[in-house]
């Protein structure tokens, strides 16, 4: 029994320790490896909040190690005076140990609010020298379907599937919706994320400072293809962003309703592009567009796809290819 | 329909699942054949009244369900650290983690706590029974048949799939047809009514049923929460009922108040499950915290420490868990002021719950610690759950929850203090009452190596989950990227652990049912405190020969000072004892068979299950049973038996 107690108080005070140990290898976490102001702000939140819960553990696991330890029944060193079985309280002490978390809920507060609505405005540029330029953000439609993305630009006059580019140093303003279960668009480096809801829109202004690949999904748990449901965030520079918007507004098909109203059956689909909107017809983010998806397939959503874990997404586009030629 | 859909087929694990729940109840039916134990089990078990057996069976139930969830838990570990063998697909995957939650809080940690109360109690608070006996066994009855229907979904007719919160529309008829979320709807609405009884129950019997003298203050504290609890579940589970019935309206009858089409209102259903969710939380934690109040002060031999102040943090607790269900769903873009409101409440919260924290430290502080294995699931309590609180205080912050929210983060927050406050405090309380309950004590020695690997396997699971959630993994996925690899495998390996913790556990139940001393005293522990140990062991069916006066906190420390017992010849009076009655069994199976018919939408059946469950009702109505007297002499024997005069 006392290697274990031995082994109770050095993974005592090991467990603080790794903490440390933990955050000190932070920065390889997405969550704490920024690439926007939204993200930085969020990140910045956390780790101060990391601080003081860390003092907390402390507060709370030195007296506890140290009480189990002395007042043990088995502790050869008990003195008589270590025993005093009617104590019922102390009103002084009891106090000082209600005031002290309230502080701690005051000092964690007053930052929450402050970023909450800092968030519900663009982000400032954390780049310096584009602080005088301010610029419009960047309106992208989000929608979620089972289980695809569709990023629509209405300026541009362009859409995408499963993946979007954005320019760097500048704020997009994420309209986001969905078009039959409810999604949440998260990008971990980019800033946290916010509901996509059939019937409303929502909106999360997101910015990325710095050139990359970042991964998105979705979040929240939404049937059978929820795992696949995933993009790519393609943030690149001004020029570069630009060159992509025309090219895809030159190079790219028009995206007509039939096929569209075929991309949303629920099931996994590649990436594309077209050089037109689906807002044309519907936003699902309005009251009218909220059953236009489930009105038209809504027999296909309790069908399986058997989906295992070494299945591709583009194994699923195939299957359903071939099976559209046989059927012609 | 056929048979090859109503039974689920094509999946090996679920025919392993069928085989063996063909074999497991053939061989009760021949054993209790063999022995013929039929009569027995009708007479002392099915039909009981009595409080102490009620919560026996409660506490079996939870028990078994503890297994079905944790098989579910490893399956999924196994998948997650070996997601390339295809061992679960991504609809199985969704089932599984739907039940596990499911199955852990509603049909595990609610029945455990409740088995507690329903034991310690009357015990407590020097009561013969509950204020209504018969309420308490239709309320067993209604949870472990909606808990049976809720169970048969996975070999007949499909599991549920759409996340134990099972929001809207994706719960819907449109995007999940079929039965499996009818199982839900009607497990829960079923298993509901007896948690809502049982809330009513307790709350009279604690208000009426005291000994003559005990004050409010005077109460023990694990009344006290239990009291408390029955508030919250008297105000929380309505919301629940209602919602369930709505969703059951949109699926079965063609109502809209959740759907996507004609106007529902989906995100309406996220709102009413939280506005009972979270109290839920509470319900199974407050409870919690009372018995680590006990086991502390018990093992401590100490009185507990800031006795008023604790009480007052419950009902703080309590007050507060109704004022932050939106904090489930920051996300939803309720607007920054919403989200401020809501982040601050949920803050708040930390408050009271750190006085608690601080009050059992102050209880350790100038104590004499007797380090039985029920102090040690007590005493690992306060640093795990502290971690778990910690973040769940980050979790709170709305701006920060963006980037936590749907992550492993969150699943590592609310398994720490589920795991680390709940089921940490079952088995803390079953090892400290079992010499109540079952005459003898659990083995201290294979408890301590249950204790470890537990524990042990708790930390190695769940704190790496933090961190994979902090790396962008979301909860509810079924494979996973390779740079989330390592975390999960150390999270799979922890989770066995916790699985060895408890096969051995299981097997000190039986070890020590057959080589542990039988219990001689009432007071197993020497140093017990309040009532339930001032009774025999066995504990007669009636408790208490005569209740005696209280007038002080921890009443039995004070007789035991004064030399008094429960047993005073001279004031022995008949008692009255309620009968047994088979009527909450029937009743229940009849509306078992309705909720089944709902469940395939069979209206016939359901309809005739209804009305059976209707008729059992009436008969109730006419029932004069008045119950029965035990006489003098019965009750001297009894005592002098039981107490080895």
């Amino acid at each position: 029994m006392k290697s274990m107690k031995q082994f109770f108080k050095r993974g005592l005070i090991l467990l603080p320790l790794s903490l440390v140990l933990f955050l000190s290898g932070c920065s390889q976490m997405a969550v704490f490896d920024p690439k926007g102001p939204v993200a930085q702000t969020q990140s910045d939140l956390i780790i101060y909040s990391i601080i003081l819960m860390l003092f907390i553990v402390v507060v709370v696991f030195v007296p506890f190690g140290y009480f189990v330890y002395k007042y043990r029944d088995t502790n050869p060193n008990r003195k008589e005076s270590d025993y005093e079985p009617h104590m019922h309280g102390n009103t002084m002490i009891e106090i000082v140990w209600t005031i002290i978390p309230f502080v701690i809920v005051v000092a964690l507060s007053i930052p929450t609010v402050n970023t909450l609505f800092e968030l519900e405005k663009p982000p400032e540029s954390t780049d310096s020298a584009t602080e005088d330029t301010e610029e419009e953000p960047l309106v992208v439609h989000a929608t979620a379907a089972d289980w695809k993305w569709f990023f629509s630009y209405p300026e541009e006059d362009i859409e995408t599937v499963n993946y979007l580019h954005i320019p760097t140093d500048r704020p997009i303003e994420f309209k986001l919706s969905s078009a039959d279960s409810m999604a949440a668009m998260w990008i971990p480096q980019l800033g946290g994320q916010k509901y996509n809801m059939a019937g409303m829109e929502n909106t999360l202004y997101l910015q990325a400072d710095e050139e990359g690949v970042y991964d998105g999904r979705n979040s929240n748990f939404n049937g059978e293809g929820f795992t696949k449901h995933t993009f790519e965030v393609y943030a690149e520079s001004e020029e570069d962003y630009d060159a992509w918007v025309e090219e895809t507004q030159n190079e790219a098909p028009e995206l007509s309703q039939e096929e569209y109203d075929e991309l949303l059956e629920p099931g996994l689909t590649t990436e594309a592009e077209y050089s037109s909107t689906h807002l044309e017809w519907v936003d699902h983010g309005t009251n009218d567009g909220r059953d236009y998806a489930v009105n038209r397939h809504y027999d296909l959503y309790g069908e399986l796809m058997h989906l295992y874990s070494d299945h591709e997404a583009e194994d699923f586009m195939d299957e359903e290819n071939e099976e559209d030629h046989e059927s012609h | 329909m056929q048979l090859d859909e109503f039974f689920v087929t094509g999946e090996p694990l679920i025919y392993a699942g069928m085989v063996s729940i063909a074999l497991v109840s053939a061989a009760i039916l021949f054993i209790l054949t063999y022995f013929k134990k039929w009569g027995w089990l009708w007479r002392e078990w099915l039909t009981t009244v009595d409080h102490k057996k009620i919560g026996v069976m409660y506490i079996l139930s939870a028990l078994a369900m503890l297994f079905r969830g944790g098989a579910d838990a490893l399956m999924m570990r196994t998948q997650l650290a070996f997601p390339n063998m295809n061992f679960l697909n991504a609809q199985h995957y969704d089932e599984i983690f739907t039940t596990h939650g499911t199955v852990m809080i509603i049909f595990m940690a609610m029945p455990f706590l409740i088995g507690l109360m329903n034991v310690v109690v009357p015990l407590q608070i020097g009561a013969r029974d509950v204020a209504f006996p018969y309420l308490n066994a239709l309320s067993f009855w209604s949870f472990l048949f909606g808990a049976m229907l809720f169970n048969i979904s996975f070999v007949i007719g499909g599991s549920p799939d759409a996340g134990w919160t099972s929001y809207t529309p994706l719960a819907g008829a449109a995007m999940s047809p079929g039965p499996g979320q009818n199982f839900y709807l009607m497990g829960l609405q079923l298993s509901g009514i007896g948690t809502l009884a049982t809330g009513i129950n307790f709350m009279v019997t604690i208000l009426k049923m005291r000994a003559p003298g005990m004050k409010m203050f005077q109460m023990p504290i694990f009344t006290w929460s239990t009291l408390i609890t029955s508030f919250i579940i008297v105000f929380a589970f309505p919301i629940l009922t209602v919602a369930l019935a709505l969703m059951t309206l949109d699926r079965v009858f063609g109502a809209q108040f959740f759907t996507l089409t004609g106007e529902g209102m989906p995100m309406m259903w996220a709102n009413l499950f939280w506005m009972w969710g979270h109290p839920e939380v509470y319900i199974v934690i407050l409870p919690a915290f009372g018995i680590f109040s006990e086991v502390i002060a018990t093992f401590a031999r100490k009185q507990l420490f800031g006795y008023k102040a604790m009480v007052w943090a419950i009902i703080l607790i309590a007050g507060l868990s109704f004022l932050v269900w939106v904090h489930h769903f920051f996300t939803m873009g309720a607007g920054a002021f919403v989200n401020s409101v809501f982040s601050i409440s949920t803050m708040l919260i930390a408050v009271p719950t750190g006085v608690k924290i601080f009050n059992w430290l102050g209880t350790l502080y100038k104590s004499r610690i007797n380090n039985t294995v029920a102090m040690m699931w007590s005493l690992a309590f306060i640093p795990s759950f502290v971690i778990g609180g910690v973040t769940g205080v980050m979790l709170g912050m709305a701006s920060a929850d963006y980037q936590f929210h749907n992550s492993y983060f969150l699943v590592a927050h609310f398994h720490y203090v589920l795991i680390a406050g709940t089921v940490f405090a079952c088995f803390s309380g079953l090892v400290f009452w079992y010499p109540k309950m079952f005459g003898h004590k659990l083995n201290e020695r294979l408890g301590k190596w249950s204790f470890w690997f537990f524990v042990i396997g708790f930390h190695v699971c769940f704190f790496p989950q933090y961190f994979a959630g902090l790396d962008g993994m979301p909860r509810r996925v079924f494979t996973i990227i390779p740079e989330w690899m390592p975390l999960n495998i150390i999270s799979s390996v922890g989770a066995f652990g916790m699985g060895i913790g408890f096969a051995i556990f299981v097997f000190t139940v039986v070890y020590s049912y057959r080589y542990s001393e039988r219990e001689k005293t009432g007071d197993s522990w020497d140093d017990g405190r309040t009532l339930e140990w001032a009774t025999p062991t066995p504990v007669p069916f009636y408790n208490f020969a005569t209740v005696p006066h209280i007038n002080s906190m921890d009443a039995y420390v004070k007789l035991k000072e004064e030399g008094k017992t429960t047993f005073d010849e001279d004031k022995l009076e008949p008692i009255h004892m309620p009968s047994n009655t088979g009527q909450p069994f029937i009743m229940m199976a009849f509306l078992f068979v309705a909720s089944f018919g709902v469940v395939f939408e069979w209206m016939w059946m359901a309809i005739a299950g209804l009305i059976a469950g209707v008729v059992m009702m009436v008969i109730r109505s006419f029932d004069y049973d008045e119950g029965f007297h035990v006489e003098i002499d019965e009750i001297k024997r009894t005592e002098r038996s039981t107490r080895g005069l």
